[in-house]
């Protein structure tokens, strides 16, 4: 008898063979991860079920598996290298096997050259990824599926990381959009982080096997891989036990399975892993911060018996709605804290029903949303104001410490932590995108280990070793959780581990402070995860201070815009315009998708309309299908900036065509090479701007999957010129680039400078085609025109140095034309803004960022809050000349622009900078903290903005909105 | 030390960075990071030996990446945390007067991130609390000088003998171990090479080229007298970011780990990146135009350093133990692979020790580096793909290391390549397969 376990992270899978190579047995559980505890009932139910086989070959396969085998003696091996052994048994006509497990996405070539591929430490596309998605629409992943059978429209969903995922959602779900197309989204969004992530441009012809629970259980997950591999992939019926049938297949030596039990349970679990302290170290500890928090109570007033009019704040959060009514005199009349559940409308009109159901007649002053789901809320129940939901903390805090000078609020998705000086916001921190260790991911691990989050959470405070997780994002810890487990952690170290990381998340990764006393002396934390005792703990403990939590904590922000409400009405005292008992009564709410007309970006857009006629438009990029918000017109560089540089077009020549992709140093050097090959005789033919479409064009052959999303659109803007049929493509290598003569050395990043080497080694290529990538040093204009010729004149032989020399005059010529156009507008949109009085805000990043599908509209979001947007190539004439005296190696070419700018930034009173970040970029990390400084040291503001391939601009429109009004900017450019 | 009195003698040296006085020879110890242990104990051993006071540092543990994680940006590689993390955390220890204690870290000046970590170190020192600690670049670009730590040809040449002298006993070593019969005979020769080299150094021996081909001979030669067990064991090369690829505490242990899985483990060594260094910039001379005395200056380096390298290959060459190809061969390797001028990082070297690796005999390649390492997107997992059209042969997977990337993760696909390496497990699946076949020939697909 030959027996295979397959240890995955969430489930465990049995194959028993008889020595005919029968399937005789199998079995498929989930562990809650008591892995050992598992084994040891599984194989106690295989000795029950065949008694007279004592002697069997055992084999052990998985990612939690290795632990247990090295426990145990029992002979492991790799789960791939398993599904290989089963897919030669059972199916050895496959071709492709695609296997989606837990935590873990693999592809195995099985004809041809054999390959097996395997996702990395930072992808998202697995099972876990699917449960995390389906758990934010409140479904389970099995109903997903059901939904997504439903489907009209897809979206565009990051794939590569759950985290970005969850932000693209989630400001859909707020807006409206259908569950069914959500559903279908996601399984989309799988599919393209498998193939894209995996495949890295190899096809996946022939017959496609699908392996694994998800694609197992999920019959539209694969739909959604048929339809994008134009083919019909096979699901076997036994696809489940591949692993474990592999494990089984490939047991040899034969062991005794009482000797194997006995083993294991002598073993037992070992308790390995790093540790902390405890939370409390006694009863008594716990006790007295028991006490003391007690005290952080919010004024109430009974509501029953309360006859006079209120006060009405609603924030609808990425995961829940929350609703507080308030006396006139501000104490709490009444408060709701729910789940959104994927579609906050009905339920804040079944609140709104149940007020007036509860007080008839009641009559509401004012009313006021904050949030994601802000606007959404606003239109549909026509509240008095919106605010956004950094300052609706602000006021909450302040309402019940009126000396606060640092909130510290983690919610559902997001950290914001302000530090306030004189009751103004001096400074503010929003945790990016990719370190959302906030309290969805407490609940989504409490759900995975079979707990609700109240109770997980308390699980943790009388932990005796909390596991030692570090502070990274969600999808690292979801390894180190296993790794924990594996290691012998108990749920309740494990609990607290959490807990101790999302505080360690939130000081370490986006407030860091060097000491408490940074900090501030009175200190709110809010936001629903600190309602966990253990995590408000772990931050006292942490820092070794002592802070107010108000019982309300999870309440505060529609606490604060109910406060806002209030302190509104006491200005002019007019009459509200929320909906009256009538209007909700006959609220009915649609939603449709359309794309927007407005330009030629077309952008989709939820439309949601009311039943009065009444619409609310959602997805916009700009302010521009929201005619009644106008932004500023002309004042906005990255729209002529890209004007400019699309009006470079190639003249047809004797020499032929050349194709240049359009992205990384084009953005900038197009003129250059414009003017360049337009000399020598050769039409430069440009790739379109960048589109999602494009980049899919080429994303299979992407083979980092962590690199830049600027860096990814790269392979799509080649395949196009490839596609086109273009013989020659020009695309330079090079370490220098221009020198400004601003920093150190001139240096372009590694990724920007070698990535022509990237595409020349993935993107398959017809033959004939000459892909140029010969290396350049721009900054060395006096040898240029010699080691030039000598790289060209291989491709162009009839080219002679003098023609080179002379079209190397005209292309810088041409650059520095450009650059002086550049500095110009930059000039005038500066003048005109300050006769206008307007904000002026310096949207950093690099010349590629001007590109749409990478900026994703920041610019014109900025635009539709009334300021002025310049960018740091627009200002380098105002610039002090020479390298600064920095804090960190001033080397590379345009950081050294953003150095240069937020130098300017620091000493302009009216300038404020914004900084975009690409994810996976590194050297912004070393760029941004020393932006921060030169900013922070002058009293100013330092927001950062990341941005990937995440399409919803709901996160950067809080985090700008925030920093307008914590910087002061919102009277002037009326962004309310 | 009470950081209250810290934060004022911080703030009147705010201006510029604490430079090493001549005086703090005498006064101040200096902790030198941990990265390859043979090759830093010899490299202390010439500090020493000058009359600095220098101390390599051998704490470890997951605090020390806790610690990088508080005080460096998270963002930053992880090799830059875990330096300045391992760093902060001995000045933490109380093992040493703070105000007669200097750091000193390499800089190598590159377009990678990798050349700021002195000043992440300067600005962690600041925020931690030691601003008095004055850190030392060591490099050889002649970026920040410091009065008190100067170097002369003759410890350049002790220096540099030393880089060769450690390649050479990690190549032995590596290729001893694993086969040794009488367990632990390898690492006490090489504890006895280390011990006699800095011995030989003090007397002023064993630098010049002369006595290097002298000594490399007969260290090669004693290895040969370890008893060796004539088995065969699946043969791993690492290669990867500098830093990750060869320090323990940045790579999980790995080749303990590999050591623990039966393998014999390769690691190519750094006289090759030194080389790769010089070669950059007569190649950036090449491409892009220069100094020809800089040119000139560069290439009597790039010869000595040659030179060296051939006394090491010779001498190992002499034994039965497998020895490196000449940096020119490996240069060529990957002409028409990418270009020479992609220097950022390992640049081309990574990429050409792919192939070198599979043309000697270990085609089970881990590539290891940090997450999100910039020039590894290009050289690393950008180069793959060329590497196994090439090298059919090459069995290559890249692994991450963060401070929080699970050892589990990063086992499981090594046991993945390794599977796919194991010839005993291609056999095992013959051997299975056929057993199962002459019972039945069809497995009922239940």
């Amino acid at each position: 008898m030959r027996i295979g376990l397959d240890l995955g992270s969430t489930t465990i899978k049995a194959a028993v063979l008889d020595d005919a190579g029968e399937m005789i047995f199998q079995k498929y559980a989930r562990h809650y991860s008591l892995v050992s505890a598992k084994v040891i009932e599984l194989l106690e139910e295989i000795e029950r079920s065949f008694p007279g086989e004592e002697t069997v070959r055992l084999s052990i396969s998985g990612s939690a598996g290795l632990g247990i085998a090295q426990k145990s003696g029992i002979s492991f091996v790799q789960e791939v290298y398993a599904t290989k052994l089963a897919c030669a048994r059972q199916a050895p006509d496959a071709d492709v096997a695609i296997e989606l497990g837990g935590e873990d996405a693999k592809i195995l070539f099985l004809s041809g050259q054999p390959d097996a591929r395997m996702n990395g430490s930072c992808a998202g596309g697995t099972g876990a990824f699917i449960d995390q998605m389906a758990a934010l629409l409140g479904v389970s992943a099995g109903e997903l599926n059901e939904m997504a059978k439903a489907h009209e429209r897809v979206y565009t969903i990051a794939s590569r990381c759950g985290v970005f995922a969850k932000s693209d959602v989630q400001p859909l779900i707020n807006q409206g959009a259908k569950a069914s197309d959500l559903a279908a989204s996601i399984f989309a969004a799988v599919v393209i982080q498998t193939i894209g992530g995996l495949a890295q441009g190899r096809a996946i012809k022939g017959n496609v096997l699908y392996l694994g629970g998800p694609l197992y259980f999920l019959s539209e997950l694969r739909k959604s891989f048929d339809l994008s591999l134009a083919a019909e992939g096979i699901c076997p019926e036994n696809s489940l036990y591949f692993v474990a049938l592999g494990a089984a297949l490939s047991a040899r030596e034969e062991t005794r399975l009482r000797d194997v039990l006995k083993a294991l349970k002598e073993r037992g679990a070992e308790h390995a892993f790093a540790s902390m302290e405890p939370l409390f170290k006694s009863e008594e500890e716990y006790q007295s911060f028991f006490e003391r928090h007690k005290k952080g109570r919010a004024p109430r007033r009974d509501f029953a018996s309360y006859d006079g009019p209120v006060f009405l704040g609603i924030d609808a959060g990425s995961t829940t709605l929350k609703f507080a009514v308030l006396s006139t005199e501000g104490e709490l009349l009444k408060s709701l804290y729910q789940s959104n559940s994927g579609n906050p409308i009905p339920l804040v009109k079944a609140f709104f029903e149940e007020l007036y159901a509860e007080k008839p007649g009641l009559r509401i002053l004012r009313a006021a949303a904050t949030g994601y789901g802000e606007g959404l809320i606003q239109s549909a129940f026509c509240l008095d104001h919106g605010l956004v939901e950094t300052m609706a903390h602000l006021k909450a805090a302040r309402h019940l410490q009126p000396e606060t000078d640092f909130i510290l609020d983690i919610g559902g998705q997001d950290m914001k932590c302000m530090r306030l000086r004189g009751g103004h916001v001096e400074n503010l921190y929003l945790n990016e995108a990719c370190s959302s260790g906030c309290g969805s991911f407490l609940q989504g691990f409490a759900e995975a280990m079979g707990e609700k989050i109240a109770d997980f959470a308390k699980l943790g405070l009388f932990a005796d070793r909390p596991v030692d997780l570090g502070s990274r994002c969600t999808v690292f810890m979801n390894s180190s959780v296993k790794q924990a487990q594996k290691d012998g952690a108990s749920k309740e170290n494990i609990s607290a581990g959490l807990s101790i990381s999302v505080i360690k998340n939130a000081l370490y990764k986006v407030i860091r402070p060097s000491s408490k006393e940074e900090l501030g002396s009175h200190i709110v934390v809010q936001g629903g995860t600190f309602l966990n005792d253990a995590v408000l703990r772990a931050f006292e403990k942490e820092m070794s201070l002592e802070v107010l939590r108000p019982d309300i904590a999870g309440l505060m922000g529609a606490y604060g815009a109910a406060l806002y409400a209030r302190e509104r009405y006491g200005q002019d005292g007019a009459p509200s315009t929320t909906l009256n008992e009538a209007a909700v009564a006959a609220f009915e709410h649609e939603v449709m998708l359309t794309n927007c007309g407005l330009c030629e970006n077309h952008c989709p857009l939820t439309v949601n309309r009311f039943a009065d006629g009444r619409r609310f438009l959602s997805g916009n990029r700009c302010e521009r299908p929201l005619a009644q918000k106008e932004g500023v017109q002309g004042l906005n560089i990255y729209e002529k900036k890209l004007e400019l540089i699309q009006s470079y077009q190639g003249k047809p020549g004797s020499r032929g065509k050349i194709g240049l992709p359009f992205g990384l140093n084009f953005y900038e050097l197009l003129p250059f090479w414009h003017g360049f090959f337009t000399e020598l005789q050769i039409e430069t033919v440009l790739s379109p701007l960048s589109s999602r479409d494009l980049y899919l064009l080429g994303h299979g052959s992407v083979p980092s999957d962590t690199v830049c999303y600027p860096a990814k659109l790269m392979h799509g803007h080649v395949q196009w010129l490839i596609d086109q049929g273009i013989g020659t493509i020009f695309y330079p290598c090079g370490s220098y680039n221009m020198d400004d003569g601003l920093s150190d050395n001139c240096y372009n990043c590694p990724v920007v400078a070698f990535y022509p080497e990237v595409i020349a080694g993935n993107q398959p290529m017809p033959e004939g085609l000459r892909f140029i990538k010969c290396y350049v040093g721009l900054h060395r204009r006096r040898d240029l025109p010699t080691k030039l010729y000598e790289a060209l004149k291989t491709y162009y032989p009839d080219l002679a140095p003098k023609e080179v020399r002379r079209a190397l005059k005209k292309g810088f010529a041409a650059y520095e034309a450009h650059m002086a156009k550049i500095s110009e507008m930059g000039e005038g949109i500066l003048r005109r803004a300050r006769e206008e009085g307007r904000p002026v805000v310096i949207l950093a990043g690099r010349p590629y960022h001007i590109d749409p599908e990478i900026n994703h509209g920041i610019d014109r979001l900025l635009s539709g809050f009334g300021a002025a947007v310049l960018s740091e190539d627009a200002i380098l004439r105002l610039v002090p000349k020479g390298a600064p005296k920095l804090r960190v190696l001033n080397q590379w070419t345009y950081h050294a622009r953003l150095y240069a700018s937020a130098r300017l930034v620091a000493r302009e009173a009216d300038l404020q900078l914004v900084q975009m970040v690409s994810f996976g970029c590194g050297c912004d990390a070393i760029t941004g903290d020393e932006c921060r400084r030169i900013l922070e040291e002058a009293g100013k503001i330092y927001t950062q903005i990341k941005i990937d391939e995440i399409e919803n601009l709901g996160a950067a429109r809080i985090r700008l909105r925030s920093f307008f009004a914590a910087a002061g900017l919102e009277k002037q450019g009326g962004a309310a | 030390m009470q950081k209250r009195e810290l934060k004022t003698r911080e703030k009147g040296e705010k201006r510029g960075r604490i430079l090493f006085e001549r005086r703090m020879r005498r006064t101040h110890t200096i902790l030198l990071p941990q990265m390859l242990p043979l090759h830093f104990e010899l490299l202390q051993n010439v500090f020493r030996e000058r009359g600095y006071q220098a101390e390599l540092l051998t704490n470890e543990g997951p605090h020390i990446a806790q610690l990088g994680l508080k005080y460096v940006h998270n963002d930053t590689c992880y090799p830059a945390l875990l330096v300045v993390g391992q760093m902060i955390d001995a000045l933490q220890s109380g093992r040493y007067d703070l105000d007669h204690t200097a750091l000193m870290i390499t800089q190598t000046g590159g377009g990678c991130r990798a050349s700021n970590y002195i000043h992440l170190l300067r600005k962690a020192l600041e925020r931690a609390g030691y601003a008095q600690v004055p850190v030392i670049s060591l490099n050889l670009s002649g970026m920040e000088s410091n009065p008190g730590f100067k170097m002369n040809l003759k410890m350049l040449r002790k220096l540099l003998a030393a880089l060769v002298y450690g390649d050479e006993l990690m190549l032995l070593g590596n290729q001893a171990r694993p086969y040794e019969i009488n367990l632990g005979e390898t690492d006490a020769l090489l504890k006895h090479w280390v011990e006699e080299i800095s011995r030989q150094f003090h007397e002023g021996k064993a630098y010049s080229l002369r006595q290097l081909r002298k000594v490399a001979k007969s260290i090669a030669g004693s290895f040969e007298g370890i008893q060796r067990e004539a088995i065969e064991k699946i043969k791993v090369g690492i290669v990867g970011e500098i830093y990750i690829k060869y320090a323990s505490l940045g790579n999980n242990g790995l080749e303990a780990f590999l050591h623990q899985q039966d393998c014999e483990v390769m690691v190519p060594g750094v006289i090759g990146f030194g080389m790769f260094s010089l070669d950059n910039r007569l190649e950036d001379h090449r491409l892009y135009g220069g100094s020809a005395l800089k040119k000139w200056a560069v290439q009597v380096l790039a010869g000595y350093l040659k030179k060296m390298e051939s006394a090491l290959i010779s001498a190992v060459e002499a034994t039965s133990f497998k020895a490196p190809g000449r940096f020119e061969h490996t240069r060529e390797l990957v002409d028409g692979v990418i270009g020479h001028g992609c220097k950022m990082g390992e640049g081309w070297l990574l990429t050409a020790e792919m192939l070198e690796l599979v043309e000697m005999g270990y085609p089970n390649i881990i590539c290891a580096q940090p997450f999100g390492c910039l020039p590894n997107h290009i050289v690393g997992r950008g180069m793959m793909n060329q590497v196994k059209s090439i090298a059919p042969k090459a069995n290559i997977v890249a692994i991450d290391y963060d401070p929080s990337a699970a050892r589990v993760n990063q086992e499981n696909r090594i046991k993945l390549m390794l599977a796919t390496a194991g010839e005993e497990a291609v056999g095992a699946i013959e051997s299975a397969l056929g057993a199962l076949l002459q019972h039945k020939p069809e497995i009922a697909a239940d």
